[in-house]
């Protein structure tokens, strides 16, 4: 394994240091660099010239200018990392180190939305193929497929940023508002319950009138403003996680588990205020930690329910103790909705259309709460556009993936020793059909990389997309270089992961080669 | 469907797997109407003896979201190029619209689209085309001409990306899987050192550098970087049908690599590329699009739908039209060339087919039971 494994990167680095010949060579030849000085009308113009030229190398073709720059970053072995320096003499790694937190955070928060979303849209329209709702999903995944992403992300601005600013300022819905929305969330949920006739109407009503009742009476209460769960929601929500997580996971019949599951939930529900009261003080690490501890303790309780089979337990423990904190978190982050979004910084808009945050928001408070809230805001255009166009691939890609598993032998022969449909789809055919979507999202990175080029044009990130957009218009090379050693590597990264992945999913194969 | 003649008993038909997956809908049996008789009519005859264009041609032209989009892209095609006219390789001919794209006129009522689709008896001001349906730009250009020779440079960059890339990611695909060893070991590191590099970050690289030197070039480079997918996928597919018989055969009776190579495999491969080709072509829209909008594109003079976006992005909350039109056009385009896409799939890609109903499943058992009869 651990061969297999530094073999694939040592390939894997050989190529990325090829590309990063490549790029540079091209990008040097890209355009003049001293084009601006040379149309300049300055007194000192040949001075400026000399000095550019010193400082970036520029006596030396490109194509051996690529050692100078190789042997600045092959220094990272003896502890002294040198990108080289961008146009104005700024050492790359010091731009760098600012844009990589911003984009990163771009990408894996779009990433993993996408995997999850596209994995649930994707296992659900194929275990309803041909149903109304897989045409309907199936058409829009097209749709945003065929979308510019700077035109969905200049839409989304417009529309969903400045809209819902607007819509703060009178947080009511309209009637037609409430009874549209009904309608649609009737029709998706009895497409994707499905049943006969009958059943469909009743899912179709209960889920349209209860999703029409929410609305109205977050409409009246003026929720939107002071947003909140609060305990009993909490609880609600806890209770109905834990079920739905071992229905799924371990099935109903399985007591032990189903007690679990409740007794966690209860204990979440039961930390509630204790949590409230001490979360002032948090930090984001804190935050984790609390996090991690309340998996343990799911996992605690589903070992010492114990039962036939303590793993399952254990898992649909932890599993519940997530989605508990996750409800927790959830609500106090909308205790502080209400300061963050009358503050005089935010000034009552608050979804952000430019930044990554609000400037100088850091410096009036230091609450995790509040700024979580800030970067939540901020992330969520960029992130929604960046999310839309993977999303509709791996949707795509996952219906495609579960309905070939489902027409396999083994699924029959599940079938035919008479496990539960549950099991069949739960245990043998949703762990098989992981298998190619991760290859498509070891693939997909460098399309996102690209979105996120474009996104952080659009809504004004100082990320590695606009430092890569920046220089490149002025055939800045260095910082393109960085940007390309970044990215590569996460790629590459993202490749192994894809690799550990495979053997943990399919046992079959063995990476001893 | 594997064996056609072998007799399966009437209570496993082949059909049947596919409707595995519909478990909760028990009892969803509905009367055939007569549309979905015609279907499975053209389903059962393709049992019979149809050569293997045939098949795919009847599949695809009754995937009605292909056809129907096959229509519209046919038509934007006829569109743009008729209403601008054709002005390439010093030809230059001119189009029925009575601006070019590079007339400057008055600009008439702030620029805004004299197009109204909103008949007199709703109250609007009936089905008007005006002088400027898609409006003006601030200095004057008719909007509708714009678009229109936008359209045309990005169907030319579209097909010529598609051509470019198919030959080369087809060549080094072939050769790579039919020589195996250390031929093939150095085409998929070079495969690899191209795919490693995001390819929006190598087209805008290549843009910056050769889009002054107008879209065709640009098109041609474009085409040059975005080979490596195909040729992975070809290398796949050619790894597998060197080991058929028929290349055997071929080589028994003294044919050379090279015609082994291009008459007998790669023919054989013409689903994977064709399919493939489709969909880079419609990646190819958006990557065009996004090229022009960072700049990094079509260079003026010339003009691409990404590129009239970018240059009026800034107008989006004054003169939405010069946004809005030119995406559509966009979206319209990629839309259609997925939809085909897709439906090539769907034809050339047997486990994709349709579900049969359970008449056409009782009609093709019973025509298997006469046939083993």
């Amino acid at each position: 394994m651990l061969t297999f494994l530094s073999r694939r990167l040592l390939a894997s680095v050989l190529v990325l240091f090829a590309a990063s010949y490549l790029v540079y060579v091209l990008t040097a030849n890209a355009g003049d660099p001293l084009e601006d000085l040379r149309t300049s009308t300055a007194r000192n113009k040949d001075e400026l010239i000399a000095q550019r030229t010193a400082l970036l190398n520029l006596d030396t073709p490109p194509a051996l200018r690529y050692f100078i720059w190789l042997s600045g970053v092959l220094k990272v072995f003896i502890g002294q990392f040198d990108l080289g320096k961008a146009r104005n003499g700024q050492p790359v790694t010091l731009l760098l180190n600012s844009a990589v937190s911003v984009t990163i955070q771009l990408l894996i928060t779009a990433t993993l939305l996408a995997i999850i979303l596209g994995l649930l849209i994707g296992i659900t329209t194929a275990l309803r193929q041909y149903s109304g709702y897989d045409y309907v999903v199936t058409t829009m995944s097209f749709f945003f497929f065929s979308l510019p992403s700077f035109f969905l992300a200049v839409i989304l601005k417009q529309y969903v940023g400045i809209g819902f600013n607007n819509f703060l300022q009178d947080p009511t819905f309209a009637l037609w508002v409430i009874v549209l929305v009904a309608v649609i969330a009737g029709f998706a949920w009895q497409g994707i319950i499905g049943g006969d006739g009958r059943r469909r109407l009743i899912t179709a009503a209960i889920a349209g009138g209860s999703t029409g009742l929410v609305m109205a009476y977050l409409s009246l209460a003026g929720w939107f403003n002071t947003p909140s769960l609060g305990i009993v929601v909490i609880a609600v929500l806890g209770v109905g996680a834990a079920i739905l997580i071992s229905a799924l996971t371990a099935g109903l019949a399985n007591r032990k588990s189903l007690q679990t599951a409740v007794t966690v939930a209860v204990i979440g529900v039961a930390v509630y205020y204790p949590f409230i009261l001490i979360s002032r003080y948090l930090t984001l690490w804190s935050v984790l930690g609390l996090g991690v501890l309340a998996i343990g303790v799911g996992i605690l309780v589903g070992y010492l329910f114990g039962g036939a089979d303590r793993g399952q337990s254990a898992r649909t423990g932890a599993l519940t103790a997530l989605a508990v904190s996750f409800f927790t978190v959830i609500d106090r982050f909308m205790q502080s909705w209400h300061t963050y979004a009358t503050s005089d910084l935010v000034g009552g808009r608050p979804i952000g259309t430019v930044g990554a945050g609000t400037p100088n928001l850091s410096d009036v408070t230091s609450s995790f709460w509040i700024l979580g809230l800030d970067s939540f805001t901020h992330l969520l255009l960029p992130t929604i556009s960046l999310l839309l166009v993977s999303l509709a691939s791996y949707s795509r890609y996952s219906r495609a993936s579960v309905l070939d598993v489902l027409n396999q032998d083994y699924i029959r022969t599940a079938r035919a020793k008479g496990l539960g449909e549950r099991t069949v789809i739960m245990r043998h055919a949703f762990r098989n059909s992981l298998i190619p979507i991760t290859t498509i999202v070891a693939f997909d990175f460098g399309g996102l990389v690209g979105g996120a080029i474009i996104t952080e044009t659009i809504f004004g990130w100082s990320g590695m997309g606009k430092l890569f957009n920046d220089a490149l218009h002025i055939v800045d090379v260095n910082p393109i270089m960085g940007f390309f050693l970044v990215t590569g590597s996460v790629a590459v990264l993202f490749n192994l992961l894809a690799d550990l992945a495979y053997t943990a999913l399919d046992p079959r194969i063995r990476v001893t080669v | 469907m594997s064996n056609p003649l072998s007799p399966l008993p009437p209570e496993f038909p082949e059909g049947e797997d596919r409707d595995r997956n519909n478990f909760l809908d028990e009892g969803g049996v509905t009367e055939p109407n007569a549309d979905e008789v015609a279907e499975n009519a053209i389903e059962l005859k393709e049992i019979e003896g149809l050569s293997q264009g045939r098949i795919v041609f009847r599949r695809f032209i009754r995937h009605r979201a292909a056809l129907i989009s096959m229509f519209v892209l046919l038509f934007i095609v006829v569109l743009a190029f008729s209403a601008e006219g054709i002005d390439a390789l010093g030809i230059v001919i001119p189009g029925w619209w009575q601006w070019t794209y590079t007339h400057v006129g008055d600009v008439i009522n702030g620029g805004r689209p004299t197009l109204s689709l909103v008949p007199e008896w709703l109250g609007g001001p009936g089905i008007v085309w005006g002088d400027h349906p898609f409006g003006q730009d601030d200095i004057g250009h008719d909007t509708f001409a714009q678009v229109m020779r936008g359209t045309q440079q990005t169907l030319m960059i579209v097909f010529v990306v598609g051509i470019v890339s198919t030959i080369i990611g087809m060549v080094i695909g072939a050769i790579s899987g039919f020589f195996r060893g250390t031929i093939d070991a150095v085409l998929m590191r070079i495969t690899d050192v191209v795919i490693i590099i995001p390819l929006l970050v190598l087209t805008a690289v290549l843009g910056r550098t050769y889009g002054n030197l107008g879209s065709f070039v640009l098109a041609v480079v474009l085409g040059l970087a975005s080979w490596t997918g195909l040729a992975r996928l070809v290398r796949s597919d050619v790894l597998g049908l060197r080991e058929r018989e028929f290349v055997d055969a071929a080589r028994v009776a003294g044919a050379s690599n090279f015609r082994i190579m291009f008459v007998h495999i790669l023919p054989n491969a013409i689903g994977v590329i064709v399919v493939n080709t489709t969909l880079l072509m419609s990646a190819t829209i958006l990557l065009e699009a996004a090229l022009g909008f960072l700049g990094f594109g079509v260079q003026a003079p010339d003009i691409s739908l990404g590129k009239i976006i970018f240059d009026y992005q800034t107008a989006f909350t004054t003169r939405p039209w010069l946004f809005w039109w030119p995406g559509a056009f966009i979206v319209i385009i990629a839309l259609s060339i997925n939809f085909i896409g897709d439906g090539l799939r769907d034809a050339f890609d047997p486990r994709q087919k349709r579900a049969l109903n359970r008449a056409a499943r009782l009609d093709r058992a019973a025509a298997r039971a006469r046939a083993s009869a």
